[in-house]
Formats: C-alpha cells, sequence, structure tokens
C-alpha cells in the first residue's frame, strides 16, 4: 500500500476515534466545561496535560531545531522540562487548593481586584491566541504534505475536527481526547526513533543509542563522529553551541518561568480531585513530556549525521527520492554554485550550495532511513494529534476567558448557569474562527511571537501568582503594578529588538548580551522587585485575603471545583 | 499545638523541603549544563561529553525524580500534621 493509502487509514481511524471520545464525554455542567468537574484521575491528566503541552512545534519542530543548533539546542530541553519542576513545587498545588476555574479568577480573588482580574484576561488572551494560530498552520501544513491537499483545506478540516470536540465536550471531552492523542502522537514518535537507533548505533533504545557508539565500523561514539564532520565542514562542533552562556542562562529560564506560567498548562491542574492528585498529576505529565524530550536529542543527533554523511559531497544525481520530494515543497534548496555536479554543504556561505528547512527533520527521517510506508502514515497521525491537542486546550483557555472572566465576572455576574454555559460555547465557536483565519492568513510575526509567548507569561502572570502564594504581605498595588512594568518592559523590548521600532537595534546593543527571546527573565525580576517595593509601601491586604493565603497553603479541605 | 502553630510549623518545613529541591533543581540545569558546561565536558558518559549530556539528557531525569520525591515528602509532612484526609 502506498504511503497515502496508509495516512487516510491511520489520519481517519485516528479522527474517528477523537470524535466518538467527545460525544461519549461531552459536558453537562460549567464545572464540567470549565475542569472537567474536577474528578479527572491523575495519570490520565498527567497525559492530557503531556498531550495539551506538546505542540505542533514540539513534534515537527523541536528535533530539527535541536538537529541545527547542537548544544546550544538544550535550552528548549531543558526550559521546557524544567518549568514542570516550578509548576509541582510552586503552584499546582496551591492554585488546585483555591480551587477556582481560572488564572484570572486567582489573580482576581487574591488581588481583590478587577483591574487585576482584567490585567491577567488580557496576558491571557494574548498568550493563548498567538499560540493557537501556529498550531492551526501546524495542522495545515501535515495535510498538506502527507494528504496532498490545499493547505487552507488542511485548516478547514482541523478546525471542524477541534470545534465539534471543544464546542461539545469541553474540558471533559477535551481531557479525555488529549489521552487518546499522547498515546498516537508518542507512538509515531518513538518508532522511528527506535528504527533509526537500531541502524546507526546497533540499541533500540534512542537515549543510549545517542551516547553509544557507530555501527559502521568505524567504532566511534556518534557524538564524536559527528563533531568531527561538523569540524571538517567548517560548522561550530555540535557539542559546543554558538550562544553566549548568559544568553543561554536567560532564554532557558524565561522558558521555564514562562512554562509554569502558561495558562493553558495551568488550568489543567484544577481537573483533578484534590491537592495530592495535583501535586502528583504534574510528576506523571512530566514523565509523559520526558519521553519525548529525551528522545528528541538522539533523533536530532542521527538526523544530522545521517543528513549529512548522505548529501556531503556526493553526486546530485545519485540522490535518493527523498530529497527531491522536498526539493519540489522548496524546503530543500540546491544551488550549484562551482558546477561540479556534487553537494558541497559547507560553514561557509559563500560556497554552501544547500539549503534545508530544519521543520522538515522529523517528517523527513522515516524516509530518510527508509522505513515502512505505514510508519510514515503514523508520523503525519502524531502531527496532527500533537497540534489538535494543543489548540483545542488553548481555545477552551480562551472560551473560558471569555465566558467567566469576562461575561460572569464583570459584565453580567447574575448570568444563569445555562446562559454561562452557552456564552462558554459560543466563545469556543468565536476562538476556533480565529484561529482558524489566522491559520490561513498567518501574519508573519506569529513564529517569532509563539518563542516570545514565554517571556509574556513570564513578565507578567508568574510573579503575581507566586507572591499571591508566599509573599502574604503582597497587595494589590504591588501586584498590579509589577504586572503592568513587566510586560510593559518585555513588550517594549521585543518591538525595540524583534520588530524594530523604538529606533529598532542589532544583537550588539542587546542589554546584557541578553536576546528578546530571553529578556523574560530579565523582565520578571523587575516585575518582582516592583511588586515588592510598592507592597511594601502601601497599605496590606485585607484580613480576609490574608486567609485565603493561609488557607490554600493546607492541603485538606479542597473540595470539587467551586463556583463561588 | 494550636491550629495556627500547627499550620505555621508545616509551612515552615514545606519551605525547606522547597528550598532543598529547588537547589537541586538549579544544581543540575543551570550550573551543570550551563555555568560549569566546558569542565565537565572534559568527563565522558558513554560516547558523550558530561556536560553537554546534563543540558540535553541528565537535567530532565533528575527533574522527574525531583517531582516525585517532593510528592512522597509531602505525603509523609502532611500525615504528620494530620492534613491528609
Amino acid at each position: 500500500m502506498s504511503v497515502q493509502t496508509w495516512t487516510f487509514i491511520i489520519v481517519g481511524l485516528t479522527f474517528a476515534l477523537y470524535i466518538g471520545i467527545a460525544i461519549w464525554a461531552r459536558a453537562g455542567s460549567t464545572s464540567e466545561f470549565y475542569v472537567a468537574g474536577g474528578g479527572v484521575p491523575p495519570i490520565a491528566n498527567g497525559m492530557a496535560t503531556a498531550a495539551d503541552w506538546m505542540s505542533a512545534a514540539s513534534f515537527i519542530s523541536m528535533a530539527g531545531l535541536i538537529s541545527f543548533m547542537g548544544y546550544d539546542g538544550g535550552v528548549f530541553l531543558m526550559g521546557w522540562t524544567g518549568g514542570y519542576v516550578l509548576l509541582a513545587l510552586t503552584l499546582a498545588p496551591y492554585l488546585r487548593k483555591f480551587g477556582k476555574f481560572t488564572v484570572p479568577d486567582f489573580i482576581g480573588d487574591r488581588y481583590y481586584s478587577n483591574v487585576a482580574r482584567t490585567v491577567a484576561v488580557i496576558c491571557a488572551l494574548i498568550v493563548s491566541f498567538t499560540y493557537v494560530a501556529g498550531q492551526m498552520r501546524g495542522v495545515g501544513l501535515v495535510f498538506s504534505r502527507f494528504l496532498e491537499v490545499d493547505i487552507n483545506t488542511g485548516v478547514y478540516i482541523g478546525m471542524a475536527i477541534v470545534f465539534f470536540y471543544a464546542v461539545l465536550g469541553g474540558m471533559k471531552g477535551i481531557t479525555y481526547t488529549q489521552v487518546a492523542q499522547y498515546c498516537v502522537l508518542i507512538f509515531a514518535f518513538m518508532v522511528p526513533a527506535i528504527f533509526i537507533s537500531m541502524n546507526m548505533t546497533g540499541n533500540p533504545i534512542p537515549q543510549l543509542g545517542f551516547i553509544g557508539t557507530m555501527t559502521d565500523g568505524s567504532n566511534m561514539a556518534l557524538l564524536d563522529k559527528l563533531d568531527q564532520l561538523h569540524r571538517d565542514l567548517g560548522f561550530a562542533e555540535y557539542t559546543s553551541g554558538t550562544k553566549s552562556m548568559i544568553d543561554v542562562f536567560a532564554i532557558t529560564f524565561a522558558l521555564m518561568v514562562g512554562t509554569a506560567g502558561l495558562p493553558h498548562v495551568i488550568v489543567r491542574f484544577f481537573t483533578v480531585p484534590d491537592v495530592k492528585g495535583a501535586r502528583v498529576s504534574a510528576g506523571y505529565a512530566l514523565v509523559f513530556i520526558a519521553i519525548l524530550y529525551t528522545t528528541a536529542p538522539a533523533i536530532a543527533a542521527f538526523a544530522r549525521t545521517n543528513l549529512i554523511e548522505t548529501v556531503s559531497n556526493q553526486p546530485y544525481a545519485d540522490m535518493p527520492e527523498w530529497f527531491s520530494k522536498w526539493e519540489q515543497t522548496g524546503l530543500i534548496v540546491f544551488d550549484d554554485k562551482n558546477n561540479d555536479g556534487t553537494i558541497q554543504y559547507v560553514a561557509d556561505a559563500a560556497t554552501n550550495e544547500l539549503k534545508i528547512d530544519r521543520d522538515i527533520m522529523v517528517l523527513a527521517n522515516p524516509e530518510i532511513a527508509d522505513l515502512p510506508a505505514w510508519v510514515i502514515a503514523l508520523v503525519a497521525a502524531g502531527g496532527l494529534a500533537a497540534a489538535l491537542s494543543t489548540a483545542a486546550g488553548l481555545l477552551l483557555v480562551i472560551s473560558t476567558s471569555i465566558a467567566r472572566d469576562l461575561i460572569k465576572m464583570q459584565i453580567r455576574p447574575n448570568i444563569s448557569e445555562k446562559g454561562e454555559l452557552l456564552s462558554a460555547r459560543i466563545g469556543a465557536v468565536f476562538a476556533v474562527m480565529v484561529a482558524g483565519y489566522f491559520g490561513i492568513n498567518p501574519p508573519g510575526f506569529v513564529a517569532a511571537v509563539v518563542a516570545l509567548a514565554f517571556g509574556l507569561a513570564a513578565a507578567s502572570f508568574f510573579p503575581a501568582i507566586i507572591l499571591g502564594i508566599f509573599d502574604k504581605r503582597m497587595n494589590r498595588q504591588g501586584a498590579v503594578s509589577g504586572m503592568i512594568v513587566g510586560i510593559t518592559l518585555m513588550l517594549f523590548y521585543m518591538i525595540k529588538f524583534k520588530f524594530d521600532g523604538f529606533g529598532g537595534g542589532t544583537p550588539e546593543q542587546w542589554w546584557f548580551g541578553i536576546s528578546p527571546e530571553g529578556f523574560g527573565t530579565v523582565a520578571m525580576f523587575v516585575n518582582f522587585i516592583v511588586s515588592f517595593a510598592v507592597s511594601r509601601m502601601t497599605t496590606p491586604p485585607p484580613q480576609d485575603v490574608q486567609d485565603i493565603v493561609e488557607d490554600i497553603r493546607l492541603p485538606s479541605g479542597a473540595g470539587e471545583a467551586h463556583v463561588h | 499545638m494550636s491550629n495556627d502553630n500547627k499550620a505555621q510549623k508545616y509551612w515552615k518545613e514545606n519551605l525547606v523541603y522547597l528550598g532543598i529541591l529547588l537547589a537541586v533543581w538549579f544544581l543540575v540545569s543551570y550550573v551543570f549544563g550551563i555555568f560549569l558546561v566546558e569542565p565537565l565536558n572534559t568527563v565522558k558518559i558513554g560516547g558523550a561529553k558530561l556536560g553537554f549530556w546534563f543540558a540535553q539528557q541528565g537535567s530532565i531525569y533528575v527533574f522527574v525524580i525531583l517531582i516525585f520525591v517532593y510528592v512522597s515528602l509531602m505525603n509523609k509532612l502532611d500525615k504528620k500534621y494530620g492534613y491528609d484526609n
């Protein structure tokens, strides 16, 4: 059977599964719609969190990114996993004890202020929208490459599927669909990795193959071999990297803190039955994420070695079939500068003849390694599972923000349960439409902003939540001024150095040598300092708020997530 | 022991655990994976340089262990103070 037939079968089966689950687990109340009634078992929540978290970017782009960044790629690996330690130890248990539905809920109540709530809603919407647009694009890309439909048609199909189970099922439907999507995506990621690890190092476990020796007779360690190939072609050593130490530190820190501050991740910990469940489900989530995140650097190194050995100094005419297939998509470009018919792939831009888009590494990997057609189809289904699960989680945050944080808490406080549920569903419809629009007409800045969303979350939410739990003296004035200064500073730096506003700037002019991607770390510290200083100069929070803080620090008595 | 007093003590012990676990978190990622990556790279684990390995593998394994250590410490602490209902 051809790759395309296999893709239709596997993708069709997984879609039928998702829809079946959505019908079985549809939501009947706002509590079920927002937090699945607070009754999700911790291990299922762990899987759902992992699927929610690992987006099309993690599945499709990350290994390729690391493949081209070498050591520097570690910022993503450490940044996107280390955040869960912060989440498990400093946020999840306390927010679960607090027992509401959203991050703005917590901020609004803890800082007894609708201004604080509104600032939090705006931050949540900015972060979620930039993120979801990228997911829809990912869905479109996978469809167009593997099912050979138009990218826009792919986006419509993705919209229809997400629409169906997010609007109908709410958090309950999404949670159980994400459990299924996790299984699909991790299987799809691991199968080719195991095959390739076997081929190259003789070890079926990619994490061990990564530190193993080559089976090509050279008896060299895989990473030594790769370093040597890099040196020969004039690239920086794979295991050394090119970023400055301070920038690596700042980016890693911003990604960690941003991960812990992302609303669609935090909200997942409102769905478990109690505080104990919140702690352990963060642990399960990280196990499920770590399986992919420790495999990705192995795939990156295998793919890089494979690629260099396949193309470097080889005649163009001898290239395998996948090479020309990706050339047609424009993601591989060969320009025979010296007209010798051989591919010179080197660091020096003047003589380099090959350009490879790093996004193709995971998708092309099974073809490069000559794996069976069903494995290639599986990778397509995995990429779709990753994109759809993240999109659904984000859409839920958007619809909840609209229905609860804006309509229920601010515009029409006496809305009925039924009316609120209806407005949550309408919010989800609206969010799907907007996401689809951005998927079809992607603004040029989406990719750049997705990376910066972490900096925005780090600079705004994170200090306000942490201080709300760990500093009883923190008051409304402190938290609001901290959030505003933090996010403004981050936006200013982003616009100046990324989008050329405020006179622009070159990397030489970066403050402290820190890139816009890492600047969330600086903005976060500024937020902490401003919050602290302002709160100490103004009146302490009222007694009932201090009692809330005392209460969330103790694990017992966390009831079902409640409405009031 | 009054309720308030008990709650204070529970919170203090919790903060000590947090301090120790977050120190390890910082050590394996930022110290081993970033600040000391060059000196650690002179040592090898299998075919990989140790500093590089911490940045791309080791820190993640330690993160997972840290969360489960935290879960078990806190479960014991909850029991000790009677907050485990």
